[in-house]
């Protein structure tokens, strides 16, 4: 056994949203079984950096460590993950981490990702229930159209997608995949697609669904492999119906 | 016009959602205060389903037998009433969420599928894939952006509770909170509040919370006067994956769709696992509980597992761990039903769990204590209301797989009109200045621990808090380890005078959180330890080898700690637990029962 054994990182930092970054690196001894989270928990209990000064904490967003809950995406070694699930022994050292680029930095790696919160209003990705008192069952579905609407509504909220698209920016104002992944979703069940139409309106205007350049860079960062790309194209579909839909209207 | 209601909810998992969801849709305005967005709670983490009795397998269930199956799993502690309203409002509830569109399984005619769990010889338990919570907590999140829309809620993400504001008459008047970023302090009125902030899994250190989990609001007002209770009842769920960062749960789910524990015969066996034939592996859950087999509660499997490891010396390798095998079965099944937790295996662990059995092994998982209420989920102070987790209600000395997520809507669902009606014969205060004196006191709190001189980390007290009481107050308990585990307590709270935070920014200061958390989590641990110090029997998941009984004479009661301030500790007293539903029995898994 390898006792002298290290691990290298090398941390994109910023005190506030408006200071410079700055990059630290840190040297810590190898455990087994490590991931990014408990590299930073290492830190927070010895927070000296590989100069031997002493430095502070890193500050990042984190919860549930089972890539669940959506809080911890990083960029890591360049792509965009979650750091609970990337694995020390499975990444190439030093590892590089740094926030993701396309949100605004709050501190570190913790940056504000509201905006596809925002973007979940806009759409109304709800089922619009009458109430909350009991009105018995649901409508019944096939386990076909379950397991067609499962993958979606597994989504995390993690904006992988977002920081991996290259449309994605100030300039298109794009949703971004993960909400068109939602206008999927809700636009499949039977209640849900009561506001379909309200919902394919919302992504017809400046920085809707045709903003989208068929990179697919998204559908291959998605950590629960959601058939985003997919989405993409039946919602895309969808909204070009109501379009000439609408023109007939007229 | 009458005045709007103005609730505060702390917490935005289940419970605090479900709460929020009911006072909107009552007229209410809710401010709803979550460390984190509400979307990234630890509700999303629960993976196998949530219980009602639809009886829709032509089983003969029903919303008696569930409550039955809870009160007896729960080891008779739970006063029953709560239990039964649960129980009886279960199977609407999940109507509720299959009509807000939750993704749950289905049957071949488009119902909803149901299956079976631990503690109960019935398929009780609707799912969705196995990440039910992510999926419950999800469809009530778009139920309450929709109300945010609207105007009906105002979210504050981002904002830690520090504590309540009371007045002259110990009326709840709103809270004192603070903004993570700008680290802030602000008080916010409200004519009652809702405390949904889940489990304390940090004080154990690792355990399969999520980081949120630290039982900081609980125990800040437990130290303003509210009663904790039950605290000595912490169940370890028997297969969790060990971690550096946590300890990952891996669901019982795996064992209600079929999942065998074993370890090999011979101890220390090196071959692997797939190679190790039938006859020289040892199902002890299915030899020592034929009847409940792989399904016996929680408490029941951890000991189990313990003893095979610790007394029989058959861990795998020699290791703590023992095998959960889910390899005899079809790979399509279990992508259809286990897929979500499968792949945390595969992801965490590097192996697939369809081809070679997980190693796993107890872990801390849920508190049954918390926050003492009554049937309306008010606690002893008015105007504070407490839902979930958090509470101590329902779940006795041990709570049934699938329940949580169940008593956490129901808890919503009873707290939030609950509050709402008392909101309305609320008179006003007699004066506003407790909110500037409670402000007042918490930035002093601030001020000292960022200033403090010393030699301490925060983090490292934290692992020696979470080492000692893993150690101590967790599966198996000595009433000798219990009295080091406090001295060692008060060790560490003295210590905590001299944390030096290596970070003293004011901006987005995660060590100065974690710090004032701490101080909270220290003093919680005392109400675990000596609650479980001073009960000496054995009921649920307190078990204590001493006192290998239950004993309902002396012990058939609920523990209350209230905090004495001038003694800096918890004073315990105790209550009558309401049984006029079902007499206690005695509970026996094994083939006698």
């Amino acid at each position: 056994m390898a006792n002298n054994k290290t691990v290298l990182l090398k941390i994109k930092r910023q005190n506030d949203p408006g200071s410079s970054p700055y990059w630290e690196e840190f040297e810590l001894p190898w455990k087994p079984g490590m991931n990014v989270i408990s590299c930073f928990m290492d830190i927070a209990a010895n927070p000296v950096n590989r100069q031997g000064k002493m430095s502070t904490a890193i500050t990042y967003d984190s919860n549930c460590l089972e890539e669940v809950c959506g809080s911890c995406a990083m960029r890591i070694n360049g792509k965009a993950k979650m750091a609970c699930s990337a694995l020390v022994d499975q990444l190439d050292q030093p590892i590089t981490i740094e926030p993701f680029s396309k949100f605004p930095v709050v501190r570190d790696l913790a940056v504000d990702r509201s905006v596809l919160f925002e973007n979940l209003k806009k759409v109304k990705a709800w089922v619009p229930i009458d109430g909350s008192y009991d009105l018995g069952p649901g409508p019944k579905l096939s386990p076909e159209t379950q397991e067609e609407a499962y993958p979606y509504s597994r989504c995390i909220s993690c904006t992988c997608c977002m920081e991996a698209c290259p449309q994605f920016n100030g300039s298109t104002g794009f949703v971004g995949a993960a909400t068109i992944g939602q206008v999927r979703l809700f636009n499949m069940h039977p209640t849900g697609a009561m506001l379909k139409r309200e919902r394919l309106t919302a992504l017809m205007g400046d920085g809707g669904i045709h903003e989208c350049g068929y990179a697919q860079n998204c559908v291959e960062v998605c950590p629960k492999d959601i058939p985003l790309t997919r989405a993409i194209s039946d919602v895309g579909r969808q909204v070009m119906w109501q379009a000439i839909g609408d023109l007939f209207r007229k | 016009m009458a005045k709007i209601p103005n609730i505060i909810v702390i917490g935005g998992g289940l419970a605090g959602l479900s709460a929020v969801i009911k006072i909107a849709e009552m007229g209410g305005h809710v401010d709803l205060f979550s460390i984190v967005p509400v979307k990234r709670s630890h509700s999303v983490c629960a993976q196998g389903g949530i219980n009602a009795a639809k009886n829709l397998k032509g089983e003969g269930d029903s919303t008696w037998i569930h409550t039955d199956d809870t009160v007896y799993g729960g080891d008779f502690l739970a006063n029953q009433p709560p239990v039964k309203a649960m129980c009886d409002m279960a199977p609407a509830i999940i109507d509720l969420l299959d009509r807000m569109g939750v993704t749950f399984n289905r049957t071949p005619e488009g119902l909803l599928d149901f299956r079976r769990f631990g503690g109960t010889l019935f398929n009780r338990t609707a799912f969705a894939g196995a990440t039910t919570g992510q999926q419950l907590l999800y469809a009530l999140d778009e139920q309450v952006r929709r109300y945010e829309a609207e105007g009906k809620v105002q979210k504050y993400e981002g904002w830690e509770f520090l504590s309540a504001v009371l007045d002259g008459q110990r009326i709840c008047r709103g809270i004192c909170a603070m903004d993570l970023r700008t680290m802030q302090v602000r008080t916010f009125a409200a004519d009652a509040i809702i405390v949904c902030t889940g489990g304390i899994g940090a004080i154990f250190g690792k355990s399969t919370n999520s980081v949120v989990c630290t039982g900081s609001a609980q125990s800040a007002l437990y130290q303003q006067g509210v009663y904790y209770a039950n605290g000595e009842f912490i169940q370890v769920h028997p297969t969790s994956i060990p971690g550096e960062d946590k300890l990952r749960l891996m669901s019982e789910s795996a064992r209600g769709e079929g999942g065998r524990v074993w370890v090999p015969k011979k101890p220390g066996d090196k071959r692997e696992a797939k190679s190790i034939p039938e006859n020289e592996r040892f199902y002890f859950l299915e030899e020592w509980y034929p009847k409940y087999g792989n399904l016996v509660p929680r408490d029941v499997a951890t000991r189990a597992i313990h003893k095979v490891v610790y007394q029989d010396g058959l861990g795998v390798d020699g290791q703590p761990m023992v095998y959960l095998d889910l390899t005899h079965i079809d790979r399509k099944i279990l992508d259809k039903k286990l897929e979500g937790i499968l792949e945390i295996y595969e992801k965490f662990v590097g192996e697939d769990p369809r081809d070679v059995p997980m190693k796993i092994f107890p872990g801390m998982h849920y508190t049954m204590g918390g926050l003492w209420v009554d049937f309306n989920q008010q606690t002893n102070v008015q105007g504070i209301y407490a839902a979930g987790e958090c509470d101590y209600s329902i779940h006795g000395a041990n709570r049934l797989g699938a329940n949580s997520l169940l008593s956490c809507i129901y808890a919503g669902f009873i707290s939030g009109p609950h509050a709402v009606k008392y909101a309305k014969s609320l008179a006003d205060a007699k004066s506003n200045g407790h909110f500037e004196a409670e402000k007042k006191r918490q930035e002093e709190i601030n001020v000292r621990l960022m200033s403090n001189q010393g030699n301490e980390n925060p983090f490292r007290l934290w692992r020696e808090l979470g080492d000692t009481m893993t150690k101590n107050a967790t599966v198996i308990r000595y009433n000798k380890n219990l009295k080091e585990t406090d001295a060692k307590l008060v060790e560490l709270l003295e210590r905590y005078r001299h944390v030096n935070l290596s970070d003293r920014s004011q901006w987005a200061n995660t060590s100065f959180v974690f710090a004032r958390q701490l101080y909270n989590m220290l003093q919680l641990a005392r109400v675990i330890a000596q609650g479980a110090g001073m009960r000496d029997e054995s009921r649920g998941a307190h078990y204590k080898p001493d006192f290998p009984e239950r004993d309902d004479k002396n012990w058939l009661k609920t523990t209350k700690a209230s905090f004495a301030p001038d003694a800096d500790e918890p004073k315990f007293e105790f209550e009558p637990v309401d049984t006029s539903l079902i007499p206690p029995r005695p509970r026996r898994y094994d083939a006698a029962a």
